[in-house]
């Protein structure tokens, strides 16, 4: 298994390679150069070149990636265009709100979604499942943002429940809505599948009970490619929080990145997409290695 | 001899909105204390689908007619609680294909241990020391290691001693084995049948080959379509076959082997 | 499978029905979407059925050719999608060795950005259209196709068809195009509904932000956007809109998941 630990992280290096090249290049399509956002009508031309030179703008554009790729890797993104400060500051102050919002969504996600998701598969074609089919795909369908729009309508504005702004709740509600009907359906058709195996079939003739049938032999083979999952929803869950930080006006990194699309603050639109892909492969990377200690048939090694 | 389990008019039948499925039809059949009993035909015939209705295994639309008496009383007719006494400690079943009836992801010894725990309530150490006994029993090397391990670890052959193991295990009155060796390359297949005929228990043995059958069973029924078309010896079935499908059957098994 | 069967009747009058109004917008629209009608915000009336927004035009016929312009994001930006996914696809799974490896080296790199940001990021950098909206959400869902077709080929290939093929001197290209992918189209044809989808979500998401198509054109992202300043007091402005993104959606959904069954004979009984 270390082995397979050590491929994994050796396929990382290109994998970041990629990611920042891509994130360099793409913002490098932007018209003009950063120091057009310079409004202060006088300033002097030399101040510019200075500013130019400074920041490597004169050197060509290979060099430049380099340059930044270098500091990126001691996660140095610069500066903020908005507000001064050193980027990855910025970010550090923020992210630890995103992780919360996501950790605790994602948590109450796999709390509701696999009793789901099982019972589902269980009772398959029965009205309960049938039910719960046509409101994930509902849930599938609302788009987030317009979620959290009405959410905030009906309870803050309308009930005065909850606050609008700065509280956790009604983002992690709209998170959790968002992203429940994606893994209840994969448990589902997991568990289905599982059920499905010969080696349940053999439970029943050893004269298990079914309870036992179900939930201690079926269930902890369903369970394996959760652990999968988990890596595969991390884009979607940043995306959502870039979003709900949003409107919520949740003061995590995935607000600040919006806020910094829209004020074109190009540093920090790379350090944040730099940082989230970082993230998101290094979940992956867990999930996978969080996969290969779950399933035996990966974790010890065949013997005949 | 005391007739041990005897099927009456057993019927299976899928039923799909309109479309029936006649899988099984009205098998009469005895198996006495101490036979071994063949069942011959070929796949898709019935047989399996017979042998799971002895355990009351068939899943909806499936529905099963008939009786099955065991022990004074018709097994369709029992709550489900005291089926699932029954499955694993008084009838119990070998599955053809050792590749995919044991769960990947529990160690060996402890599928086996928990048969001893759920219908005799032992405790997880003596649960594991029978499995350990009944995997020593069955010819398995190093049974105290091997327990241990996970079916992944384990040889095709191997698994399906593993899987004799797993139904023995608490002697049942009645042993059912599907195909126990069709999975199973020659050399293993020996070594199974071997490991079958030592534990001198009565049996329903299954198989599609007549040599097989021949070699360990001391009466067959031989089944086409879901129905008993005859009965008798094995020799008296490969010799003087008096139904023109089981001549063909055995003929055609006689040809192959020559 | 009966109740399945429903569903996706549903999806598809909405959908047939949707893809009519973007069609005949001109001809069903009862205004003009852009004409000023009335001074001040009004809700739903027997004149505007929807109400009308803070700028005074009739909400329906905004609806109505807003539709157009979603749904056109959504088939165009598919399009795209599919396009790239399976050239890229099928040279990966066809060809495999070297290729293939470079390019699921190239499309895990794709799968690891936050795919929301970096559209916006990439919005940050050009000006947002309609135009460049659908190509950045093709050129940002095909990876998920890519998989798909090279799973196909990976397997299709060592069909015999395919030896036969090459036998009577087929090139390369022939056998890809004329041979494995005609046989490869079901799962294609799925992703692709569930693209659109996933493709009307995110151009709404986009517009909502303003970095999507750009107002006055109306699209049903935008349309929310311009809805915010009037939550408590046009709350018609927010709900409409949004709630036909979700018929939209679920009914792609529904059709696509009735396709994905009827394809795939994996369905016991």
């Amino acid at each position: 298994m270390t082995k397979y630990i050590i491929k994994r992280l050796i396929q990382l290096i290109p994998l970041l390679i990629g990611i920042t090249l891509i994130t360099f290049f793409v913002m490098h399509l932007a018209p003009g150069d950063p120091t057009a956002l310079f409004t202060d009508p006088n300033i002097k031309p030399e101040e510019l070149t200075r500013i130019r030179a400074n920041w490597g703008l004169d050197k060509p554009v290979i060099v430049q990636y380099f340059v930044w790729l270098k500091n990126a890797a001691k996660l140095d993104f610069g500066y903020s265009y908005i507000s001064g400060k050193p980027v990855i500051q910025e970010i550090s102050e923020r992210l630890p709100n995103t992780l919360i919002l996501m950790s605790i969504s994602f948590a109450l996600i796999l709390l509701i979604s696999i009793p789901v998701g099982v019972m589902s598969a269980v009772r398959k074609g029965s009205a309960f499942d049938n039910i719960f089919t046509v409101i994930s795909f509902v849930f599938m369908s609302i788009p987030t943002f317009w979620l959290a729009l009405v959410f905030m309508l009906i309870f803050s504005l309308k009930l005065g429940w909850l606050p609008s702004f700065g509280n956790l709740v009604l983002p992690v509600t709209v998170m959790v809505i968002s992203g429940l009907a994606g893994i209840t359906r994969y448990q589902r058709a997991s568990m289905i599948e599982v059920l499905g195996q010969e080696y349940i079939k053999v439970a029943r003739a050893k004269g298990l009970p079914e309870r036992m049938v179900i939930y201690k032999h079926a269930l902890r083979n369903a369970l394996i490619p959760i652990v999968t999952m988990l890596g595969l929803s991390l884009p979607d869950l940043f995306g959502g929080a870039f979003i709900i930080e949003t409107i919520f006006a949740w003061p995590g990194m995935g607000r600040l990145g919006v806020a910094a699309v829209f004020s074109r603050n190009y540093p920090m639109i790379m350090g944040i997409t730099v940082l989230t892909s970082l993230m998101i492969v290094i979940g992956n990377l867990l999930a996978d290695i969080g996969y290969a200690i779950v399933d035996p048939r990966i974790r010890y090694a065949k013997k005949e | 001899m005391s007739k041990l389990l005897e099927l009456k008019k057993l019927s299976v039948h899928y039923q799909n909105n309109k479309d029936i499925v006649k899988a099984v039809t009205n098998v009469d059949m005895v198996i006495n204390e101490g036979e071994v009993v063949g069942l011959l035909g070929e796949s898709g015939c019935g047989k399996s689908t017979l042998a799971l209705s002895i355990l009351r295994l068939i899943d909806p639309p499936g529905k099963i007619y008939g009786e099955i008496l065991w022990g004074g009383n018709n097994l369709l007719n029992i709550p489900e609680q005291n089926m699932q006494r029954i499955r694993g400690a008084e009838i119990s079943m070998i599955f053809q294909d050792p590749f995919s009836t044991l769960n990947p992801v529990f160690k060996v010894g402890e599928q086996i241990a928990e048969v001893f725990r759920v219908h005799k309530g032992s405790s997880r150490r003596e649960a594991w020391k029978k499995a350990v006994e009944i995997m020593d029993k069955v010819h398995i090397k190093d049974p105290a290691d091997r327990a241990k391990d996970y079916p992944h670890q384990f040889s095709g052959g191997m698994k399906q001693r593993v899987a004799v193991a797993m139904s023995y295990s608490l002697s049942p009155r009645l042993l059912i084995a599907d195909e126990p060796t069709t999975a199973l390359d020659v050399t293993m297949q020996k070594a199974i049948l071997e490991v079958l005929k030592e534990l001198k228990t009565t049996m329903l043995f299954i198989s599609h080959n007549i040599a097989i059958i021949s070699s360990v069973c001391d009466r067959v029924y031989v089944m086409q379509a879901g129905r008993i078309i005859e009965e008798g010896t094995p020799a008296e079935i490969s010799n003087d076959p008096k139904n023109p499908y089981t001549a063909k059957l055995v003929n055609s098994y006689k040809e192959i082997s020559i | 499978m009966l109740r399945k069967n429903k569903l996706f009747i549903f999806g598809l009058i909405i959908l047939i029905s949707f893809s009519l109004l973007a069609v005949f917008a001109h001809m069903i629209a009862p205004y003009d979407p852009s004409e000023i009608m009335e001074n001040e915000i009004q809700g739903p009336s027997v004149s505007h059925w929807f109400g009308t927004d803070d700028l005074g035009r009739d909400i329906l016929s905004r609806i109505i050719y807003g539709g157009r312009v979603s749904l056109s994001v959504a088939v165009v930006a598919v399009a795209v999608a599919l396009t790239l996914g399976i050239l890229i696809g099928s040279i990966a799974g066809y060809f495999g060795g070297l290729f293939d490896e470079i390019i699921m080296r190239f499309t895990d790199i794709m799968l690891s950005f936050p795919t929301i940001f970096l559209i916006l990021a990439i919005q940050s950098v050009l000006s947002p259209n309609i135009y460049n909206v659908m190509i950045v959400i093709g050129a940002t869902s095909w990876m998920g196709i890519a998989r798909l077709v090279r799973g196909e080929f990976l397997s299709l290939k060592e069909r015999e068809f395919v030896e036969a093929a090459r036998a009577i001197g087929c090139s390369d290209l022939r056998i890809i195009f004329r041979h494995i992918l005609p046989n490869s189209w079901p799962p294609v044809i799925v992703a692709g509904t569930l693209g659109m989808a996933g493709a009307i979500l995110t151009e709404s998401a986009l517009s909502f932000l303003g970095l999507g198509v750009q107002p006055p054109m109306p699209s049903w992202g935008n349309m929310l956007m311009d809805s915010q300043a009037y939550l408590i007091d046009a709350p018609w402005m927010a709900v409409i809109p949004g709630l036909f993104i979700v018929l939209a959606v679920l009914s792609l959904y529904f059709v696509g998941e009735g396709l994905r069954q009827s394809l795939n004979p994996k369905e016991k009984q």
